[in-house]
């Protein structure tokens, strides 16, 4: 038996259970609920003149069908801004349900309660709303020139706009010896885990508490949402999480109006309710992120050393601002990745359009500066001729360097350092593990097979770990059982295992003991929530203080109990001993029974644990001062700034110039998160977000018509990657511990996402020589690109007989 | 995404289906695999008053190889006719174009005929049953059961000449000539999507290894199942000669009227078209060749194209 467990590539512990089908989530929840549905805005853009509900009331099974009109005071009012920031000149944000004008397809109108989903939606399909339409504003560019304005009152679409520099941008460009003008344009995607949201609340009038279960990525805030909006003591509003399938930053947005909707609804009919959004829905009314354009200028010397960078970009926040400008904010921070700028300055502008909101989707803002930065690299060592490896290496940020710090404000208010990392060792494990250096020779070898391949690389820079702090309680029951709790929440991390290894390591107990609750407010009431890469540094350095707390509280108990110093204990496989005789000791649950002097016999632990009882000081209180009854600690973790982690990607594609079909052949990824906590879960993370960056790379887009319609509401024809179109992931460490925090962890969560697309079109461009600006890029796309630059005739041309598919290649598909 | 509220009959015999079906007449709707009814129940663009769930009817199911042809009962899946061996051997193509319907699990609830009387022009079945020139057999209550011949069921996108209270009771796959070559290529966005386009072909060779028929079947770019004889461009021609596949090509272009979607822009459907007929084409040549060679191990047959 070990109980070292951190840095372990055990399984997950949940796995088993949520793969047979035992996970609890949302809707395995509430069985007699009633259920809700929706009568969503049609319209991008429109004035609600009237709604008839006349047609609805005679369905059997309809309980109640609300309007704006009958909505309390409070809950009329606009939804939150959740973080405010002094640039955000003109923040919008929408209401539970729309009052007078709708601002985008899907903006929920009317709630409908019935006594099952299907009714629900009956009766929504009898409710007559009638609307006004009014011009619709779609597309970040029309947003820009202001020809029509999203909202009334508004002069422009301006939501914010920001400028940061770092030296005289305009002194260097003027003298740098080359200088390049480019354009980028990032599509829109969205989180899309495979649980959409949902809420079910329960009102309990003899013991006046509501409960709320909702598939979200914070509990604690949204019962703070809750608990403002009707009034309630904290104390007497639960909100848990139940098993999440999947978040990916849609569902740390907060609260959405139906988390206020279903308690509402529960409070008023004395009635458990519930609401499970179905897909078309999740299109439709939860956030969106991506969808920006970037105009970059950039200086720099015969060696590509960059002298200066001028980055101006467009970013489309949607119809309203609840979540703030993080998003930009990000990606204005993150853009000089690895790279020393000396001159950079960064302005953008975040426009409102008539389309579902933009907040953090897994990467978030960092897969558009990436894009921006490694394109723009690309470009230079295109323009010089020199090795794209070569042009970095000049850039890199230096080992000796940190902390370095980059000169910006990051998304936490806080300055951007850089705190630990080692680029340069970091390529050389990127090159090595990819074959950059004999590339060249295999690509000529295709060519003279009439094949075309190419290679690309991208790197980045992630903060991680962001503030103010989490909390834990770690608690050894007189069973052995030791129960942990923190407040983030699981969507699906793995953190029941992650943690539990942390725990076993510091308390020096069997993994097999430790139960680990997360997300629930009835167990730890402080905590922010899982986003920002930050459960691991957040979460993971909490519970170790907490775990290092019990530590030292048994080892105290237990050499009062053996007359030894505590100092000279230690906890081996749960059993607490003098270091040295081994012999003596005393099991970590007859421990927990000495912590209480309350000692009614229930247990064997308790009876086992009366030969260690140290005859009472009658100078004493039972309860010493400074002590307290149990073994238990609480900590919380609260970091100076954020943590960096960083990366590389670099991937091998063959384009098939008469298709235009892109078949990822060979894809590689270093990483430095620091320590791994669980090699096999970090590297499900970068498996994961691999899928989701070749997701970005080649198939996902959001697409909105000229009026505002979201023309690929399903998976049907919004491309998510199939496992069929994700390409064997390899993956190499390195490991340069964070000095911020006592466990040396840095986030691991986005990273495998965020140089997806950069990467893949570095290596496209490779393999056509055809300069690739924009992402996502469909096969009709590169193959029209090819023809417009003379690369792709109309075929059949050239030699058919090579071309055959092998039957496994048949569908055309990435192989 | 809950279906509209319909009455559900399970009959279990075909006199009882079609009973219920003249009973019903626009107001019934046939149940079979459900892959491409239920997201429409699901999603309100389909809202049928009563489903008549043909699933309960053993006598639809069943697959039978004949000498001239192999028919194919309703009630058989896609996954069932992929797997048989004496369909793959009799027919190839079956097994070829089957291998692309979608996934294994929607092969496995997805049946032949159903996809045949949905009449989607991007159902590879479709072309399958047009190329191979053969038949659908329709009952209906108190009349015989007739055939009515691909080229004439086909109407429109999504419009079959099936009538009210009609049922599909099988599907007839006429066996191409021993010794020819067949082959289907199709390019879609992820493994198992609609295709973009996609092409059947059957080729077979004269003695001297020239070719002496060649047909396409195409999907996706028009809006029935295009049938298109490329003989005139490749008869006398080794069928790997490019102009002449060139030439096959472009009958098929020509021949096509592909419409723009999110996926595909028209000049990008006529580029895939005429790429890939040039491929099938020449696949379903290297077949021919090896299937009058004998190379070919019986049970490989079908399986390698």
């Amino acid at each position: 038996m070990t109980t070292q467990m951190f840095g372990e590539a055990i399984v997950r512990r949940e796995d088993p259970r949520l793969l047979r089908g035992d996970g609890h989530y949302l809707d395995d929840l509430g069985h007699d609920a009633y259920a809700v549905a929706f009568a969503r805005s049609p319209h991008a853009h429109a004035r609600v003149t009237q709604i008839d509900v006349a047609d609805a009331l005679d369905v059997d099974g309809l309980i109640a069908i609300y309007t704006y009109d009958d909505l309390p005071a409070r809950l009329a009012e606009p939804l939150p801004l959740l973080i405010p920031h002094p640039a955000l000149t003109a923040p919008r944000t929408g209401h539970a349900l729309a009052p007078a004008v709708v601002h985008h397809v899907g903006e929920p109108v009317v709630m409908v309660v019935a006594s099952d989903r299907y009714i629900a939606e009956d009766v929504v399909d009898r409710i007559v709303v009638t609307y006004e339409p009014l011009p619709a504003v779609v597309g970040v560019e029309r947003a820009a020139s202001g020809q029509r304005v999203v909202h009334d009152g508004m002069d422009d679409n301006v939501a914010a706009h920001l400028l940061q520099e770092v030296g005289d941008v305009d002194a260097a460009l003027a003298t740098a010896p080359h200088r390049l003008d480019l354009r980028f344009e990032i599509e829109r995607s969205a989180s899309m885990p495979m649980e959409g949201r949902g809420v079910l609340a329960r009102w309990d009038p003899d013991d006046p508490r509501l409960r709320v279960y909702t598939s979200t990525q914070t509990t604690t805030s949204v019962r703070a949402a809750i608990a403002a909006a009707f009034d309630l003591a904290d104390v007497h509003v639960e909100v848990i999480a139940p098993d999440v399938g999947g978040g990916f930053g849609v569902k740390i947005m907060h609260p959405w109006p139906e988390e206020l909707l279903v308690p509402w609804a529960a409070m008023t009919l004395g009635h458990e309710v519930k609401w499970v959004e179905d897909r078309r829905e999740h299109f439709i009314s939860s956030s969106h992120e991506r969808g920006q354009i970037h105009d970059v200028t950039v200086g720099y010397d015969d060696d590509g050393r960059i002298l200066a960078l001028d980055v101006r970009f467009l970013h489309d926040n949607g119809a309203y601002t609840p979540y703030g400008i993080i998003v930009p904010i990000i990606t204005s921070t993150q853009l000089p990745g690895p790279y020393k700028l000396p001159n950079y300055r960064v302005e953008f502008t975040s426009l409102y359009t008539n389309t579902v909101i933009v907040t953090p989707y897994r990467g978030a803002g960092r897969p558009q500066a990436v894009f921006a930065m490694e394109r723009t690299i690309d470009a230079i060592a295109r323009d010089l001729g020199a090795d794209r490896t070569q042009v970095r290496a000049a850039n890199f940020v230096q080992p000796d360097e940190f902390p370095y710090d980059v000169g910006l404000v990051f998304q936490d208010g806080r300055p951007t350092i850089y705190d630990s990392g080692d680029f340069q060792a970091s390529l050389r494990k990127l090159t090595a593990l990819i074959g950059w250096g004999a590339f060249a020779q295999q690509k000529e070898q295709a060519q003279a097979d009439g094949r075309m391949l190419g290679i690309g690389l991208a790197c980045y820079v992630e903060g991680t770990g962001v503030g103010p702090y989490e909390g834990a309680h770690v608690h050894v029951e007189t069973s052995g059982r030791v129960m942990v709790s923190t407040g983030l929440t699981t969507q699906g991390q793995g953190h029941e295992t992650a943690f539990a290894q942390i725990v076993a390591t510091e308390l020096g107990v069997p993994i097999e003991d430790v139960a680990v609750t997360t997300g629930d407010t009835r167990r730890f009431g402080y905590a922010v929530g899982t986003f920002a890469s930050r459960a691991a540094v957040m979460s993971g350095n909490a519970i170790a203080l907490a775990a290092r707390a019990v530590n030292a509280k048994a080892r105290t108990v237990a050499a009062r109990a053996l007359e030894a110093n505590p100092d000279d204990m230690e906890i081996i496989d749960g059993v607490v001993r003098v270091k040295g005789s081994p012999a003596e000791g005393i099991p970590l649950n007859q421990v927990a029974v000495l912590s209480n002097p309350l000692r009614y016999s229930f247990s064997e632990a308790a009876q086992a644990a009366t030969q260690f009882a140290v005859p009472a000081d009658d100078d004493q209180p039972p309860v010493r001062d400074g002590e307290e009854p149990g073994l238990e600690g609480r900590a919380y973790y609260s970091p100076p700034r954020s943590t960096f982690a960083n990366g590389m990607h670099a991937a091998v594609v063959e384009v098939d110039p008469q298709s235009g079909n892109v078949a990822v052949l060979d894809y590689a990824v270093v990483h430095d998160c620091g320590n791994l906590v669980n090699p096999r879960i970090v590297e499900g993370q970068i498996h994961g977000g691999v899928a989701q960056g070749i997701g970005g790379a080649l198939y996902e887009r959001m697409a909105y018509d000229e009026h505002g319609q979201l023309l690929n509401a399903s998976f049907m024809d919004f491309l998510m990657p199939y496992a069929s179109e994700v390409p064997t992931v390899r993956i190499d460490h390195l490991e340069t511990p964070s000095p911020l925090n006592p466990l040396g962890v840095k986030g691991a969560g986005e990273a495998g996402v965020i140089p997806g697309a950069a990467t893949i079109a570095a290596a496209i461009e490779d393999a056509t020589g055809v300069p690739i600006s924009r992402m996502p890029l469909s096969p009709d796309e590169l193959f029209r690109l090819l023809r417009s630059n003379g690369t792709a005739p109309l075929a059949p041309l050239g030699a058919l007989g090579t071309s055959i598919p092998e039957p496994d290649d048949q569908h055309g598909g990435n192989a | 995404m809950k279906p509209p509220p319909f009455a559900y009959h399970a009959p279990t015999s075909v006199a009882a289906a079609l009973e219920l079906l003249a009973e019903l007449g626009d107001d019934g709707k046939v149940l079979a695999g459900g892959q491409s009814l239920i997201p429409l129940l699901n999603m309100r663009l389909a809202a049928p008053a009563h489903l008549v769930d043909i699933n309960r009817i053993d006598e639809l199911v069943g697959i039978e190889v004949g000498d001239d042809a192999v028919t194919v009962g309703a009630g058989v899946r896609h996954a069932a006719l992929e797997r048989d061996e004496a369909a793959a051997q009799a027919a190839p193509l079956l097994r070829q174009a089957l291998r692309l319907v979608a996934h294994p699990a929607i092969r496995n609830r997805g049946t032949v005929c159903g996809s045949i009387a949905h009449a989607d022009p991007a159902g590879e079945l479709t072309a399958v049953l047009a190329l191979l020139g053969g038949t659908v057999r329709v009952a209906r209550h108190g009349g015989d059961s007739h055939d009515i011949a691909a080229a004439d069921f086909f109407v429109a996108p999504l419009e079959s000449s099936l009538r009210p209270a009609d049922l599909v009771t099988s599907v007839r796959f006429p066996r191409p000539p021993i010794g020819a070559g067949s082959a289907f290529v199709e390019f879609a966005r992820r493994h198992g999507d609609y295709a973009l386009c996609g092409i059947g072909a059957t080729v077979a060779l004269a003695d001297d290894g020239s070719v002496a028929t060649a047909r396409v079947g195409a999907i996706s770019i028009h809006p029935t199942p295009l049938v298109v004889d490329c003989g005139a461009a490749l008869v006398g021609r080794p069928p790997d000669d490019e102009r002449a596949l060139t030439a096959a090509a472009e009958l098929v272009d020509e021949a096509s009227s592909p419409e723009p979607d999110l996926h595909a822009t028209v000049l990008y459907r006529r580029q895939l078209t005429r790429v890939l007929t040039a491929r099938a084409i020449a696949a379903a040549g290297a077949h021919a060749r090896r299937r009058r060679r004998g190379t070919t191990h019986p049970t490989q047959e079908g399986i390698d194209g």
